[in-house]
C-alpha cells in the first residue's frame, strides 16, 4: 500500500495524517506534494503524524528532510508525532533525530507550537 | 547452499519482486521480522541504486540478483549493467553540513541492516553489491 494523507487543523496547527508506505515513487511523491502546497498556502505549524506510517525508505527519509527545509524557508515548522520503533531508528541511523522535533502524544505536540 | 538466479528489468517494479525474492529465502532460513524488515531495507535501497542510478532506467540493461541460501546466513548479490560507480562519491549523510541534502542515504542504511556489505565493480561493466546477513546474529 502507498501512502495515504490527509490534514486537519488542530488551533493554528496543520496536523497532517499519513498513513501506508512512503517509499521511492509514489508515495514519496504524494508526501512532499501536501507538505509542499500547505506551506505555499500559509501554514507554518506543521505536525505530520506517522503513527500509521509502516515502512520509510531512503526516499522517503529524503522527501522528510526536504519538506522540513521547505516549510522552515516559509517561516514556518514542521513537527513529527508517532514515530514506530522502526521509524525512529531510521532518524538514529541518519541523526536526523538533531534535526526534527518528535512527540509521541499530539496534545504535547500541539503545544509544542505555541 | 542453494542459489537461485534472477534477471530483473530496469523498473520500479523490480524492486518489489527482488524484495519478495529475498524475503521468501530469508523465512525460510528462519529469520524473525525485524531482521526481515532490515533485509527487505537493504534489498530495496540497492535495488533502487541499481535501477535508477546504475541502469538509469534503461530498457535494455537488466539487473542480476543472486540469492543463496545456507543454513546460518543468506547471501544476496545484485549486480546492474551501468557505468560502474565509486561509493566513496557519496558524501557522508552523517556529515552535520550533509544532514539536510535531500538524498546519499541509501548506502547508510544497507551498512547498518546487513552484516557484510561490498561494493564491487561488476564484470564485465556495472557494479556489483554484495550482503550478507548471519542468522546467528539476528535478534
Amino acid at each position: 500500500m502507498s501512502v495515504k494523507m490527509s490534514h486537519r487543523q488542530v488551533g493554528d496547527v496543520t496536523v497532517v495524517d499519513a498513513s501506508g508506505r512512503i517509499t521511492l515513487g509514489e508515495g514519496a511523491s504524494v508526501f512532499r506534494d501536501m507538505i509542499r502546497d500547505l506551506a505555499a498556502k500559509g501554514n507554518k505549524k506543521i505536525l505530520v503524524n506517522l503513527t500509521e506510517v509502516s515502512y520509510i525508505d531512503s526516499s522517503g527519509i529524503g522527501e522528510m528532510v526536504s519538506s522540513f527545509t521547505t516549510v522552515t524557508n516559509h517561516g514556518g515548522q514542521l513537527k513529527l508525532l508517532g514515530l514506530t520503533k522502526r521509524v525512529k531508528d531510521l532518524l538514529q541511523i541518519t541523526k536526523l533525530y538533531t534535526v526534527f522535533e518528535v512527540f509521541d502524544d499530539e496534545p504535547s505536540a500541539i503545544r509544542s507550537f505555541a | 547452499m542453494a542459489e537461485r538466479k534472477i534477471l530483473l528489468d530496469s523498473t520500479l517494479d523490480s524492486v518489489e519482486v527482488a524484495e519478495t525474492e529475498v524475503l521468501g529465502a530469508a523465512r525460510e532460513i528462519g529469520f524473525h521480522e525485524d531482521d526481515l524488515h532490515q533485509l527487505g531495507m537493504a534489498v530495496r535501497e540497492s535495488m533502487v541504486n541499481a535501477v535508477v542510478h546504475g541502469n538509469r532506467y534503461n530498457a535494455r540493461k537488466k539487473i542480476h540478483l543472486s540469492v543463496t541460501k545456507a543454513p546460518d546466513r543468506l547471501t544476496i548479490v545484485i549486480a546492474d549493467e551501468g557505468d560502474g560507480f565509486d561509493p566513496n562519491s557519496v558524501p557522508d549523510p552523517l556529515d552535520e553540513g550533509n544532514l539536510l541534502r535531500q538524498s546519499g542515504r541509501g548506502l547508510l542504511l544497507i551498512r547498518a541492516f546487513v552484516d557484510e556489505f561490498q561494493v564491487l565493480p561488476g564484470q564485465p561493466r556495472g557494479t556489483e553489491v554484495r550482503m550478507v546477513k548471519y542468522l546467528a546474529k539476528a535478534s
